[in-house]
């Protein structure tokens, strides 16, 4: 076992001399404090620099930019020792938009950018307001009449057409905006009085937590035809949609429950002594102060669904994942698929990142 | 929320004029369980009609049917003309085979990462950060295709990578030595899990005593004796053979050894490493939990390291541990049904091509949460159990 940090090692560093180079005295503190340690830290070093040089060998050097127009010649001439990066350029755009109509891409991609926008906007704290949910509802109209088309001289786009990141972000997205209300209701729901209501919350939670994704996913997929009446037929992509919801709904409730037990029993208290109905109660004293405590588990919940969204490529719906899957069957470039699923991770973990990155500042800031 | 001037008279509500909370409550419950009932009514009457349609006969009269669907890796002794049932149980036995593997290395791999993560070797513990923010930011789905690419562009068995003598990582899996495990074994390792239980209950006596007087016994000759000597002391007057079967290449494959076949290591790799993040993360937090004046209160009282760890420290982070460990084991399990993807044959793998090929779809997926669910219930129960042994005892 390694030294850890918090063990009280003050008198030895107080003895140890002050002067010489910064840079030198920083490698002796952080990386070579004691032999074993600095047995440790050169032994890593080679591991990462030989690491890092294998990779630059592959990735960088011998790896192969661009080639002509559905030629793999070149990339298949490096295979095994160089990376083929021409894959990306070459099915970037089905790999972003699936089967969207090409010379409509532009729809897509403008929603993507809203959607940005709007996390963006979401994620200030100046617009933690009241009319941050009308500009939900806004944005979300605007991208599905971008989306859908119809209208204001928009060619119409149907659904099983739509394809890669705009899907991933509607489905996490849509799954958030409807699974939040219905976890604040459930979350009530588990916290009631009243008996029927108590265990039918439970129910809903535990089953659906208890339980993997797929297993919803595939529900959605093959059971969801037979639980509608006959000739009532409900697109692919919406059914996966409320599978998510659904999973959604159940794991957003047990995060505001938990903020709902830390709102002090004062409040409640305060606010049954006004006279305010039950509604009027959490919807105006309670849920704004276990809300505003459950910012940072809720952004994670928000990384996981957006994750988890990934898993609709077992069903075949077209999101970042399949498109990915599906770019590399083309057997010209079937050799390839580690430099595409290199480009799919680097664009999923360039969102994630940004909000744990962010759901951290928050939790350092939180109390203030 | 206040506004000048009178407030109006308070409304009178639908049930203001009985003045009973308990009305009220009963008719909203009335309600949400009669809207409940309703919906599940109206589905299961389409579900009914739609069957009949097509022809469809509800039931789990399938499961005793010849089940036809190959299972390449199975635990349990397979072939395709066995009933559903059966190929059922052999895919229960595959998820529990990946999550309870998964589960004890993530754990191990989790945890030597979170210590990492506080070491004071800089480098350490910058890689161990780096390893946890990049494996966590990326959906395990994605992580599981690309080790299953990987393991496909591993070259063919004559040219298998031999890491160690005797291991061989081929397009085949990984091939490691085995022990064949027999009846003669079993009896070794029977005696070997006795001698563990009554070195339980001993401790246990010991640790009493030293309650009583306060000297304290050391208790690892008694561990020495049960758990080792005693089963070596077996194995000796029995005769037990222990030879290791050394794999070797015949043809184009293996023969001997332990296989494990690409989809499934693949999905080890995936799950333990994609956890072993989680864990990390949670034994961070749990050992930063521990307040700074128990170190120092144990140093000062001039401690060895390896028993200020063990007696304070970790008595006192397991507390923080154990709630969030329960729910990545559980998380674990849940998804090793990403199986399904790359074609290892776990229990929802199963489910979905028995669906596919008999149409049984409700009950296959039935199937599939009735499992869950128990899997499920039995980690809380079991983490529960420890939590609550675990927990703080207030004097």
């Amino acid at each position: 076992m390694t030294a850890i940090t918090d063990t009280p090692d003050a008198p030895r560093a107080a003895r140890r001399p002050q002067m010489g180079n910064p840079v030198l005295r920083w490698l002796r503190t952080n990386l070579f404090s004691s032999i074993p340690n600095g047995i440790l830290s050169v032994v890593l070093l080679a591991i990462l620099a030989k690491g890092i040089f294998s990779f630059v060998q592959w990735g960088i050097a011998n790896a192969v930019w661009l080639t002509p127009a559905n030629d793999s010649s070149a990339c298949r001439a490096v295979r095994g020792f160089g990376a083929c990066w021409a894959i990306i350029p070459e099915k970037y755009r089905f790999i972003l938009f699936g089967t969207y109509p090409f010379d409509e891409q532009w729809r897509p991609a403008l929603s993507v950018v809203l959607f940005i926008a709007l996390f963006y906007l979401s994620s200030r704290r100046a617009f933690w307001r009241r009319e941050l949910v009308y500009l939900w509802i806004g944005v979300l109209v605007l991208i599905s009449v971008l989306m859908w088309g119809g209208l204001f001289g928009l060619s119409f786009v149907s659904q099983d057409r739509w394809g890669g990141l705009p899907v991933t972000l509607i489905l996490a997205t849509f799954g958030l905006a409807f699974g939040f209300p219905l976890g604040i209701l459930v979350a009530l729901g588990r916290r009631s009085k009243l008996p029927a209501i108590r265990s039918l919350s439970v129910l809903y939670v535990e089953l659906i937590r208890g339980v993997p994704l797929v297993s919803l996913l595939f529900m959605a997929s093959v059971m969801f035809p037979l639980f509608m009446p006959s000739g009532f037929n409900i697109d692919k992509l919406l059914r996966a949609q409320i599978a998510i919801i659904l999973f959604a709904g159940a794991y957003l409730a047990e995060v505001i429950r938990g903020g709902l037990q830390a709102v002090p029993r004062g409040q409640y208290e305060a606010a049954d002594a006004l006279g305010l109905s039950y509604w009027s109660k959490h919807r105006l004293i309670v849920l704004p102060q276990a809300i505003r405590h459950v910012i940072p588990p809720l952004v994670n919940t928000f990384i996981a669904f957006f994750k988890d969204t990934s898993l609709v490529l077992i069903i075949g719906i077209f999101d970042l994942l399949t498109t990915a899957k599906t770019a590399i069957i083309d057997p010209a470039w079937q050799q390839f698929s580690v430099e595409v699923y290199i480009f799919v991770a680097a664009i999923y973990f360039v969102f994630c990142f940004a909000m744990s990155r962010y759901s951290r500042s928050l939790e350092a800031t939180s109390g203030r | 929320m206040t506004s000048d001037g009178p407030r109006p008279p308070p409304r009178r509500r639908f049930f203001g004029a009985f003045g009973r909370r308990e009305l009220k409550g009963l008719f909203w419950q009335v309600l949400v369980v009669g809207i409940a009932v309703g919906v599940i009514a109206f589905l299961w009457s389409n579900t009914v009609t739609n069957l009949s349609a097509r022809r469809i006969t509800t039931g789990f009269a399938f499961l005793g049917r010849e089940a036809g669907m190959p299972i390449a890796d199975s635990l349990l002794a397979y072939n395709p003309r066995d009933t559903y049932l059966w190929a059922f149980v052999v895919g229960i036995a595959n998820t529990l085979r990946v999550a309870v593997i998964g589960i004890v290395l993530a754990t191990i791999l989790g945890t030597l990462i979170g210590i990492s993560r506080l070491s004071a070797n800089w480098l350490l513990s910058r890689l161990a950060a780096v390893y946890v923010e990049t494996l966590r930011d990326i959906p395990l789905l994605l992580q599981l295709l690309f080790w299953y690419v990987l393991m496909q562009a591993l070259p063919a068995a004559r040219a298998a990578f031999r890491p160690l003598e005797g291991v061989f990582l081929s397009n085949r899996g990984l091939i490691l030595p085995a022990i064949p495990i027999g009846v003669p074994q079993l009896w070794v390792l029977g005696t070997a899990a006795l001698g563990c239980a009554a070195f339980y209950v001993i401790r246990r006596w010991l640790i009493a005593q030293q309650m009583r007087d306060g000297k304290p016994r050391s208790a690892w000759p008694v561990a020495l004796g049960l758990i080792v000597v005693l089963p070596a002391a077996v194995s000796v007057l029995l005769g037990v053979p222990w030879a290791i079967e050394w794999p070797a290449l015949r043809g184009f494959n293996f023969v001997g050894g332990l296989t494990l076949a690409p989809e499934y290591f693949a999905l080890l790799i995936a799950l333990v490493t994609y956890t072993s993040a989680f864990i990390a993360e949670i034994v961070r937090s749990g050992i930063q939990s521990v307040p700074r004046g128990q170190w120092d209160a144990a140093n000062a009282l001039g401690l060895r390291r390896s028993f200020m760890l063990r007696q304070i420290i970790l008595p006192q982070a397991l507390r923080v541990i154990v709630p969030p460990m329960t729910s990545q084991y559980l998380n674990l399990t849940k998804n090793s049904s990403l199986a399904v993807a790359i074609g290892y044959q776990d229990v929802v793998s199963v489910a979905n091509t028995t669906l596919n090929q008999t149409g049984q779809a409700i009950e296959a997926i039935a199937l599939i949460m009735a499992v869950f669910l128990t899997i499920s219930l039995g980690i809380s129960f079991f983490m529960n159990w420890y939590n609550s042994r675990i927990a703080l005892v207030e004097r």
